[in-house]
């Protein structure tokens, strides 16, 4: 297993030696060009950084860092803290990937591995058809089905019958809008992103490192386990990270049903708030300066988040990447 | 060759994208099919009937009006920088907001009027339920906490209550609908203002308690799912809705069902006391006259009173001389309350008072 690459690494591409020297014109134009596209995204991303932070400078100027711990949102008195959005937006969407995780590594598992040849088109086809629904169609289902089961089958069942309304985390009433509510909404939604990735990287997984296993006396799961899975576990932890990245920046099925609440509450059933459906909510009828501020100020705040974590992220698949190979 | 003529393309396509960022988003307002005449822009609550007047208008006499409903700050923002030539709003603007904008003073018309509703969820009643605006302010600052509290139960001596725990619901996203709610409560709830403490007037307020819904439909799906819930929306989408509405008690201390008939009444006990020289930057909450459902409204179309450019101005002019006669009969179909008689001709003399003449 040593030494083997990366499903994600390409082969680096032949450098452009052939042009060297003057090629042709075309060729030229295409480098041009290429570098043109290559540079225009971080150059992109300069202009919506610095558009984004200079139209939240008046707030971050007023409010300095207890815009980051304060929990008041009064727009009347002028007073705004981002606290309990951006604990919403980290705790939704790890709680999301929590419950979409390992449920997308099974479809993507069992598509690879065990699913009969006339069924894997039409399955994946459907798992990844998941992604193409538009998120307010998966908010309004999230109101009219989810809540309604969640307020009457599952928090009844995970506070009175498992006996969870001891601990703080399932306590309170329960009236379906919640914090639970977005994370499963969320859940569903960036589950096609990780089983589709982790799908395409164990099929990658090739023939001769299962038949070894098999040779090895390995059972099929003890393969899985063993060969496939950890073979895989670079790109599948790609596509997780795609996943979180979807749910920490999505906005109406969330802003539907999280309740919409400024308060920082330690119960699953409690409403809350993320820091996109804040602005999705108020930037429409924000007229007073500062109000506006404080809502690009949470972009602001939203952007280093999501780089944040996308960075712990990437340092965990480094480091796991580091480990494979050792 | 082809794909260097796409390479081309979609080169241009991200210069476009970086170089014009602020003329994109303002020229995506405008709108793209020509043979418009007037540009408008703002609330999303009149929505409805502007856009049957603007057909209806738009059929009499060929005169074309675009409206986006973008939101009242929207339409605020848009028209005090001059990139619509009329503005709509449901709140009026602040004297601040007025002396920001680019062509000069500003006129507020009312066109028609509006109420917010209260809708409940409470399995069982015989009758509807009746509130006050004290009643309703102490149920939004939590402080009334069950449905069969002494004091609902004084209102509703013949109700049967249940011991229910009452959840609060309010809009989430910043309204025109929170703000008459909130101005209504401003009026009639002492605890419910700034200056005692308490969440003020706005399109966005800090709610003490309750669940945030995502507009009118967010609100009353959650109240019509929620048992033991109370939430406040449009007249029109409640009734379209067939949800559960209260009787409001009014000043007169009549508990009071909101109709057609009863918001205009509400705006008539107040216009009949205006001054003059009012600027029509008022609020009808909560008002004097018997028979008027207190959490009444008007919304504002806002004009420049030396429009920029004379010919728009004669038309928009010409349009809303319409929209205070004809117009007017066609609001009570889409659920909202026309003007009373009097106020009409009154705004109708008043189109007078913008230049049409003058250059800008």
């Amino acid at each position: 297993m040593a030494g083997a690459p990366a499903p994600a690494e390409q082969p680096a591409p032949p450098d452009d030696s052939p042009t060297l020297g003057g090629g042709s014109v075309g060729d030229r134009v295409y480098r041009t060009l290429t570098t043109a596209f290559a540079v225009a995204i971080p150059v992109l991303l300069a202009f919506i950084t610095f558009e984004v932070v200079a139209a939240a400078w008046p707030a971050l100027r007023r409010f300095g860092f207890g815009f980051l711990t304060s929990s008041a949102w009064d727009p009347q008195r002028e007073l705004f803290g981002a606290a309990p959005m951006i604990y919403g937006t980290v705790v939704s969407s790890v709680l999301a990937l929590i419950l979409a995780a390992p449920l997308a590594l099974g479809v993507a598992i069992f598509l690879s591995e065990f699913c009969p040849r006339w069924l894997r088109q039409p399955l994946s086809f459907l798992v990844d058809l998941l992604a193409a629904i538009p998120s307010v169609v998966y908010g309004l289902w999230g109101m009219f089905f989810l809540l309604p089961i969640l307020r009457e089958k599952v928090m009844p069942f995970l506070a009175t019958t498992l006996g969870l309304a001891r601990t703080p985390f399932f306590s309170g009433p329960a009236y379906g809008n919640s914090m639970l509510a977005a994370a499963v909404i969320l859940a569903i939604m960036i589950l096609p992103y990780i089983s589709a990735v982790s799908r395409e990287v164990l099929m990658a997984v090739p023939r001769s490192q299962r038949e070894a296993a098999l040779a090895m006396g390995a059972t099929r799961w003890e393969m899985i386990r063993d060969a496939v899975v950890p073979y895989a576990r670079t790109g599948i932890l790609g596509g997780v990270i795609l996943g979180l990245g979807r749910a920490l920046g999505e906005t109406m099925a969330v802003t539907m049903l999280i309740g919409n609440r400024h308060e920082i509450s330690p119960s699953l059933f409690a409403p809350g708030y993320t820091l996109a459906s804040v602005i999705a909510n108020e930037f429409a009828e924000a007229t007073n300066e500062l109000h506006t501020s404080a809502l690009m100020a949470c972009g602001a705040v939203l952007l280093v988040v999501t780089l944040v974590v996308n960075g712990i992220a990437r340092w965990l698949v480094w480091s796991v990447a580091r480990e494979q190979k050792a | 060759m082809r794909s260097r003529a796409i390479a081309l393309a979609s080169l241009a396509a991200v210069l476009a994208a970086c170089g014009g960022d602020r003329q994109a988003a303002s020229d995506s307002t405008m709108p793209s099919s020509s043979g418009v005449d007037l540009n408008g822009a703002g609330a999303t609550f009149p929505y409805p009937i502007y856009s049957k007047w603007f057909s209806d208008y738009a059929a009499a006499t060929g005169v074309k009006i675009n409206y986006q409903s973008i939101g009242s700050g929207g339409g605020i923002r848009q028209f005090s920088e001059g990139i619509v030539d009329f503005g709509a709003s449901d709140g009026p603007m602040t004297d601040e907001e007025m002396t920001r904008t680019k062509h000069g003073s500003v006129l507020h018309f009312p066109t028609v009027l509006g109420a917010v509703v209260m809708t409940y969820n409470v399995a069982g009643l015989s009758a509807p339920l009746r509130l006050t605006g004290e009643l309703i302010g102490d149920i939004f600052l939590g402080k009334v906490t069950k449905w069969n509290d002494a004091r609902i139960a004084a209102v509703n001596p013949t109700l049967q209550l249940p011991a229910a725990d009452i959840l609060v619901v309010h809009r989430s996203d910043g309204s025109g609908t929170t703000y008459v709610f909130t101005d209504y409560l401003n009026s009639a709830s002492p605890a419910w203002t700034l200056a005692s403490g308490g969440p003020g007037r706005g399109k966005e307020v800090q709610w003490p308690v309750g669940l945030g819904g995502q507009g009118n439909e967010g609100v009353a799906g959650t109240v019509k799912q929620t048992p033991g819930s109370i939430g406040y929306v449009e007249l029109a989408y409640a009734k379209q809705n067939s949800l559960a509405i209260a009787h409001v008690r009014n000043t007169a201390g009549e508990f009071v069902e909101p109709t057609i008939a009863s918001i205009t009444a509400a705006a008539e006990g107040v216009v009949a006391a205006l001054p003059q020289d009012t600027d029509y930057r008022i609020s009808i909450v909560n008002g004097p006259g018997a028979g008027g459902y207190p959490i009444s409204s008007f919304t504002w179309l806002l004009v420049y009173s030396t429009p920029p450019d004379a010919a728009k101005g004669r038309k928009l002019v010409d349009f809303m001389r319409w929209m205070y006669s004809t117009g007017q009969q066609a609001a009570a179909a889409l659920d909202y309350a026309p003007l009373p008689a009097a106020l009409a001709e009154r705004l109708t003399t008043r189109l007078g008072t913008i230049a049409l003449n003058a250059t800008p």
